[in-house]
């Protein structure tokens, strides 16, 4: 499935390994919130880039002490309709301090990148919306009211900042 | 009243592209109606029974002529010459074709306009007092906030995608004209010594479950707000129930959490905002929205005008009119006029194109360019001088638009019901319309005073049947319309649920049950100045029970 990342298709070299596979000891891995939590010490101990899918009810809070040393979060969203996978990309980028690639993944949708970017998402897997459609999404708004995770100044204080 | 500058201005007009864009995009085939779903919800459009429905969102009710003139031209070139007033301060257009929706939306937005948020699991229009501004019992004129609510919530990118749709609303005066404790947020504007605050009521609601909202906080400071309000949606954006739409809302997480256990889980996620992630809205933004809405140029007048004396004395339905349909004004020599949009027999809510034009015109003339929509689905001229009401009566009368009728029992809140809704168990209009013939006669209904009837045709509550003084709800038994009463409910600062009054009753039965209602009222009021709702509180529904099924 395509990977966009920063206005071009990338490749992915990341592995999701998901049920009781015996975890490979080289190349990039993303596993999911507990099998991570399970392993941190062996895994963490280890020369190796280490990531995370979360699912929609994760508490993003677990990984704080992990947080400098994922270098992928990937969040995964079952449908487009449930906006849970929006509130931990703010909380992951604003309150935790993540600085990795923030991926999305599932049922990402055209018409919900501009939300994501916003929300601090970097990186979108998806088969609904090819490069030109993505960056076109992201261009469809040039101000924002409030403030987010993309840190775009607010309306509320582009209105007093002197140019 | 707000208006837009470039920013404002430039956010509508993207979005009017974005959904010319989508709507071209559904028509291709290239996204799915499935997909489209969510896109145009967020635009405010419906798939109705019969056609497309186009919401238009009216921020906290506020128009002027020219957009009041807009919205009749809307209704004259693209529905079929009318619009319906909402129970949100909207309006709703019930007969546009989707390949139009795109240019009415760019007509929309040459008057400051637009259907953003106004249907979907996102953060609704916010509703206000419709008498804001001119009303002399409020400490301040919420408007300002409202439209800093307005502005915030728009496009949020964290919380476009909720469990379910999300409902604010705000009062600054001493009674509760905006129905803040049936809200999913109420915020009560209220002042200690300088600084002005909002308590904060959440998890109210109606739909299935009705729940009068908890207070969580007594306090908080106007500009610490949209944080706080931040913290709240965050708590429901992540915790809120998803498995199942019917228990969606947050009044459910409130009431399964626990009010104590939800207020807790607010004020830990407010305490670990850091200061990167406040929205620190700057003082001079709040200042520059305050300053929209000054106060008109009044001019200096007495409390009594020898014109309005005159006119009330030589013509007795100006005066019948004037002593149901005005409410006191902060200003002396001027009055707050309702503009009923429930005529005995009509379409409650429903106004047509030359009625809209009426109203814009009286508005320009006569009010200081100001109209507001009511969540009681009538129109209110906010700000006019008493020298002027004969000549603005006299208008609305020839427009068939002075129907005397002001919070009284033929003054109802009606929900489409199955004559246009998809969701509908049962008619909602007939049953409304059957109900007003009864006490159609003037004497007879302003004998029995402020009495609100609230209908819908399904559990869902579109007509607040929950908190009407008399609810009335429909539902089907096999193929048959029944109505259920209930007596007691009030949507104000004293918000309750009115309870269940027996067993439903057939269509043909409802008016003859609410006159019986009615006239057992009448017989046990202690005197003439105690209400309906009064009455009920004072007795229960024992009384009115027995009367209505005494002979089963």
């Amino acid at each position: 499935m395509p990977l966009i990342k920063d206005g071009a298709e990338i490749e992915d070299t990341w592995t999701f390994l998901e049920g009781d596979n015996d975890l490979p000891s080289s190349g990039c891995i993303t596993l999911p919130l507990d099998k991570l939590i399970e392993n941190a010490d062996a895994l963490l101990a280890r020369n190796q880039q280490i990531g995370v899918r979360l699912s929609p009810a994760d508490d993003p809070h677990v990984l704080t002490p992990y947080i400098d040393r994922i270098t992928l979060i990937a969040i995964n969203f079952p449908k487009y309709t449930d906006g849970r996978g929006y509130s931990q990309a703010q909380l992951l980028r604003r309150r935790l301090g993540y600085t990795g690639e923030l991926r999305a993944v599932g049922h990402v949708l055209r018409d919900q990148i501009l939300y994501m970017n916003r929300s601090g998402f970097d990186a979108y897997q998806t088969s609904r919306a090819d490069l030109p459609n993505v960056v076109k999404a992201l261009e469809e708004y040039s101000a924002f009211y409030q403030p987010a995770a993309d840190g775009q100044t607010s309306v509320f204080s582009r209105r007093h900042t002197k140019a | 009243m707000y208006r837009y500058d470039e920013f404002d201005a430039q956010i509508v007009k993207e979005r009017v592209d974005q959904f010319r864009g989508q709507v071209e995009r559904r028509l291709s085939g290239e996204i799915l109606e499935d997909e489209f779903k969510p896109l145009r919800l967020q635009n405010g459009v419906y798939l109705q029974l019969h056609a497309y429905m186009l919401r238009v969102a009216i921020p906290y009710g506020q128009l002027n002529a020219a957009r009041m003139r807009k919205l009749s031209k809307i209704a004259r070139d693209y529905d079929r010459g009318y619009g319906h007033m909402t129970t949100r301060q909207n309006i709703q257009y019930n007969w546009v074709a989707l390949k139009d929706i795109p240019d009415v939306l760019e007509e929309l937005a040459e008057v400051e306009m637009h259907a953003i948020q106004t249907s979907g699991n996102c953060i609704r229009n916010t509703t206000s007092d419709h008498f804001a501004g001119a009303t002399p019992d409020e400490i301040m004129d919420p408007r300002p906030w409202c439209e800093i609510i307005r502005q915030w919530s728009t496009f949020h990118p964290e919380f476009a995608f909720l469990p379910r749709k999300f409902k604010i609303a705000v009062n600054a005066a001493s009674h509760d004209r905006a129905a803040i404790r049936v809200h999913d947020i109420g915020l009560q504007m209220i002042k200690r010594g300088e600084q002005v605050g909002f308590e904060v009521h959440v998890g109210g609601g109606q739909g299935r479950t009705p729940i009068i909202a908890s207070m969580i906080n007594e306090f908080v400071p106007e500009g610490e707000i949209l944080d706080y309000l931040e913290a709240v949606m965050r708590v429901y954006n992540r915790f809120g129930r998803r498995d199942n739409k019917y228990k969606a809302r947050i009044k459910i997480l409130v009431t399964e959490t626990g009010p104590e256990e939800f207020t807790r889980l607010v004020e830990e996620e407010y305490a670990a905002q850091q200061v990167s992630e406040k929205i620190a809205l700057p003082q001079e933004e709040i200042d520059r929205i305050n300053a929209y809405f000054a106060p008109p140029a009044f001019e200096d007048k007495a409390e009594t005008s020898d014109a309005f004396e005159r006119a009330k004395a030589a013509d007795p339905a100006f005066a019948n009119w004037t002593s149901v349909n005005l409410h006191p004004h902060k200003v002396a020599g001027y009055t707050s006029v309702t503009i009923s949009l429930k005529p005995i027999a009509g379409l409650a809510g429903d106004a047509t194109d030359s009625q809209m034009a009426v109203m814009a015109h009286l508005a320009e003339t006569y009010g200081f360019d100001d109209i507001r929509v009511t969540h009681a689905q009538n129109v209110v001229l906010p700000h006019i001088a008493l020298d002027d009401l004969y000549n603005v009566y006299r208008e609305l009368d020839a427009a068939g638009l002075a129907t005397a009728n002001e919070s009284l029992i033929t003054d109802m809140i009606v929900c489409p019901g199955l004559d246009y809704c998809n969701l509908a168990n049962a008619r909602s209009i007939p049953v409304g319309q059957e109900i007003q013939k009864v006490f159609a006669d003037p004497a007879y209904e302003q004998d029995i005073g402020k009495l609100h009837i609230n209908i819908s045709g399904c559990i869902n509550a579109c007509g607040h049947h929950h908190v009407g003084h008399i609810g009335i709800l429909g539902v089907d038994r096999k193929g048959e319309e029944y109505y259920q009463i209930s007596l007691g409910g009030r949507a104000d600062e004293k918000a309750a649920v009115g309870q269940i009054i027996g067993k439903a009753l057939r269509h043909e039965e409802v008016p003859g049950a609410v006159k019986t209602i009615v006239d057992t009222y009448r017989d046990l009021r202690t005197t003439k100045d105690e209400k309906f709702i009064e009455a009920v509180e004072r007795l229960g529904v024992e009384p009115f029970q027995e009367a209505i099924y005494a002979a089963d």
